[in-house]
C-alpha cells in the first residue's frame, strides 16, 4: 500500500529522519512508536505526501510519489490524515465532514448521506448543524476523523490522534481505528502511548533520533526487544 | 448665545433637519454613499486577489513589499488628491478621459487611497489562518487552488472586515473629494466636502446634521466590523 525506502528529512538544519524504510500493507495497522521528539510526525507528514522527503523514496502502491505532482495528488486523494491537533474550519460540523466529497466535486443528497453516515461511525449523529469551531477538544477530534473516513480512503495516517483526549473518548476511537482496518483500510498511526500501540497494531516500527531502530509484531518489540535501546524505551526506564 | 446653547441649538436643528428628510441632507449622503461604496467595491476587487497572490507566493523583495504597503497605510488624502488631479487634468496623462471635477474621478481618487490598507489587512487575515488550515485541506484531497480558497474562507471575517475599513476610510476623506470633486453642488458634493463649506459659511446646523450622519455611519460600520469578527457589542 504505502512504503518508504530510506526516507531522509532536515528542517532547519537538523537531521530529522536517517534512511528511514517500512511498508504497511493493505488492512494493516502499523503504529511508529517513539519518544517526543523523534521524527514520528516528519514520517507521518512525508508519508500523507504534506511534505516532501529530501532524500529517499515514499511509493504508494508501487508508484514512486515522491516528487511528481501529478502522482502525489492523485495519490493523496486516496488517502486521509488525522492530526495531533485537529484542524477545524470556520464551518459547521456538515461543512466541515464533507470538505473531502466537496473538493472531489461530490455534493448533494450523495454528500448528505455519506456525511450523515460518517458523523454516526464517530457517534456525532445530530451534530451537523453544530459551528465546528465550538466543539470541545474530543468532539472536534472524531469530527476530525469523520471528516477522514468520508472519503473513505483506502490509507489513513494517524499522528497521536488520541494524545489528547480523556481515556473514555480514547478508546471510542481506538475502536473506530480497529474498525476502519477491519473495513479493509491500512492504518498507520504515530504515537507515544505505548500500550495503545500494542492494543491495535498489527506491527510496530520503533523510531528513535530520526532512525527506524527496529519493526517487529508488538510481542517481539515489547517481551523480546532486540536491543538495549529499544528494551529502555518500551519499558519506560528514565532517560526517555 | 453663548457657545454651547449654540451647539444645542445646532443640534436640535440639525436632527429636525435629519428626521424630515431634508432635500440636500439626503442627497449629499446618497451620493457619499453611492461614491464610497463604487470605490470600495472596486478596490476589493483589485486588492483581494492582489493580497492573496502577495501571501501564497513567495519572492525575493517579498517583505520590502509588505512594508511598503504598510507604509502608505497613512498616506495623506490630499496627496493622493495632487497625484490623482495631476493625471486627470486638462494636460494630465489621462486627461481626455474628462474625469477632474467629476464622481468617476472621486471614485479613483479613493480606490487609490484606500488600497493599501485593504492589501495590508488581506494579507495580515490570511496571515492569521495559520499553516494547519491549508495541511487539513491538502491533507484532505484538496488542489492547491482549493487549498488557498479554504483559507480565504477560513479568513472570511477578518478580510471583510478590511473591506469595511476600507469603506469607512473612503466615506471620511476629504482631500480626494475637495480636490477631485471640486465639492459641486448637486455633482461632487459629498459630506465631508459639504461640513467644510457649510462651517465656512457659518450654517453649523447644516454642518452638524451631516456630522451625525457621519457620525452614526462610521458607528454602523464599526459594528458591522465587530460582529462579522464575532465580538457583537463587545
Amino acid at each position: 500500500m504505502i512504503e518508504a525506502r530510506g526516507v531522509g528529512a532536515t528542517r532547519g538544519g537538523a537531521e530529522i529522519l536517517k534512511g528511514v524504510s517500512l511498508k504497511a500493507d493493505l488492512g494493516e495497522i502499523l503504529a511508529v512508536i517513539g519518544p517526543t521528539g523523534s521524527g514520528k510526525t516528519t514520517l507521518i507528514r512525508i508519508l500523507n505526501l504534506i511534505d516532501r522527503p529530501d532524500g529517499g523514496r515514499i511509493l504508494f502502491d508501487g508508484i514512486d510519489v515522491s516528487h511528481d505532482e501529478k502522482a502525489r495528488f492523485s495519490a493523496r486523494r486516496r488517502m486521509a490524515m488525522v492530526f495531533q491537533k485537529p484542524t477545524i474550519f470556520n464551518a459547521s460540523v456538515e461543512k466541515n465532514v464533507s470538505y473531502g466529497l466537496r473538493v472531489r466535486g461530490i455534493s448533494g443528497s450523495a454528500a448528505g448521506d455519506r456525511t450523515r453516515s460518517a458523523l454516526r461511525e464517530v457517534g456525532l449523529f445530530g451534530y451537523e448543524k453544530r459551528w465546528g469551531t465550538s466543539l470541545s477538544g474530543g468532539e472536534a477530534q472524531r469530527v476530525a476523523l469523520a471528516r477522514a473516513l468520508v472519503t473513505d480512503p483506502e490509507l489513513i495516517l494517524l499522528d497521536e490522534a488520541t494524545a489528547n483526549l480523556d481515556p473514555r473518548t480514547a478508546e471510542k476511537i481506538e475502536d473506530l481505528i480497529q474498525k476502519m482496518a477491519d473495513g479493509g483500510r491500512t492504518v498507520v498511526m504515530a504515537t507515544h502511548d505505548l500500550e495503545q500501540a500494542r492494543r491495535l497494531a498489527d506491527r510496530i516500527g520503533v523510531i528513535i533520533g530520526g532512525e527506524l531502530v527496529c519493526m517487529g509484531l508488538p510481542e517481539e518489540i515489547f517481551e523480546r526487544p532486540r536491543s538495549e535501546e529499544v528494551a529502555r524505551f518500551v519499558r519506560g526506564r528514565p532517560g526517555w | 448665545m453663548n457657545p454651547l446653547d449654540e451647539i444645542a441649538a445646532g443640534l436640535v436643528r440639525a436632527v429636525e433637519l435629519i428626521l424630515a428628510l431634508d432635500p440636500a441632507v439626503v442627497e449629499i449622503t446618497a451620493r457619499s454613499l453611492a461614491i464610497a461604496i463604487t470605490s470600495t467595491a472596486i478596490a476589493a476587487i483589485l486588492t483581494v486577489p492582489i493580497g492573496g497572490l502577495i501571501h501564497f507566493h513567495n519572492f525575493r523583495g517579498k517583505r520590502a513589499v509588505v512594508n511598503l504597503i504598510q507604509t502608505l497605510y497613512s498616506l495623506p488624502t490630499v496627496t493622493v488628491g495632487l497625484v490623482v488631479f495631476l493625471l486627470l487634468s486638462r494636460s494630465g496623462p489621462l486627461g481626455d478621459l474628462r474625469l477632474l471635477f467629476t464622481p468617476g474621478g472621486m471614485v479613483i481618487g479613493q480606490t487609490i487611497l484606500i488600497s493599501p490598507i485593504m492589501i495590508g489587512l488581506t494579507i495580515a487575515a490570511l496571515s492569521g489562518v495559520g499553516t494547519q488550515v491549508r495541511d487539513t485541506a491538502i491533507s484532505l484531497g484538496a488542489s492547491r487552488f482549493q487549498a488557498i480558497f479554504t483559507i480565504m474562507a477560513d479568513a472570511r471575517a477578518a478580510m471583510m472586515a478590511a473591506v469595511l475599513l476600507g469603506f469607512g476610510r473612503a466615506l471620511s476623506e476629504v482631500g480626494v473629494a475637495m480636490m477631485i470633486g471640486g465639492n459641486i453642488r448637486g455633482y461632487t458634493r459629498v459630506l465631508t466636502t459639504a461640513i467644510a463649506l457649510e462651517t465656512s459659511r457659518g450654517d453649523i446646523e447644516f454642518s452638524m446634521a451631516l456630522g451625525i450622519i457621519l457620525i452614526s455611519i462610521s458607528l454602523v460600520v464599526n459594528l458591522l466590523i465587530n460582529r462579522v469578527q464575532g465580538n457583537w457589542w463587545s
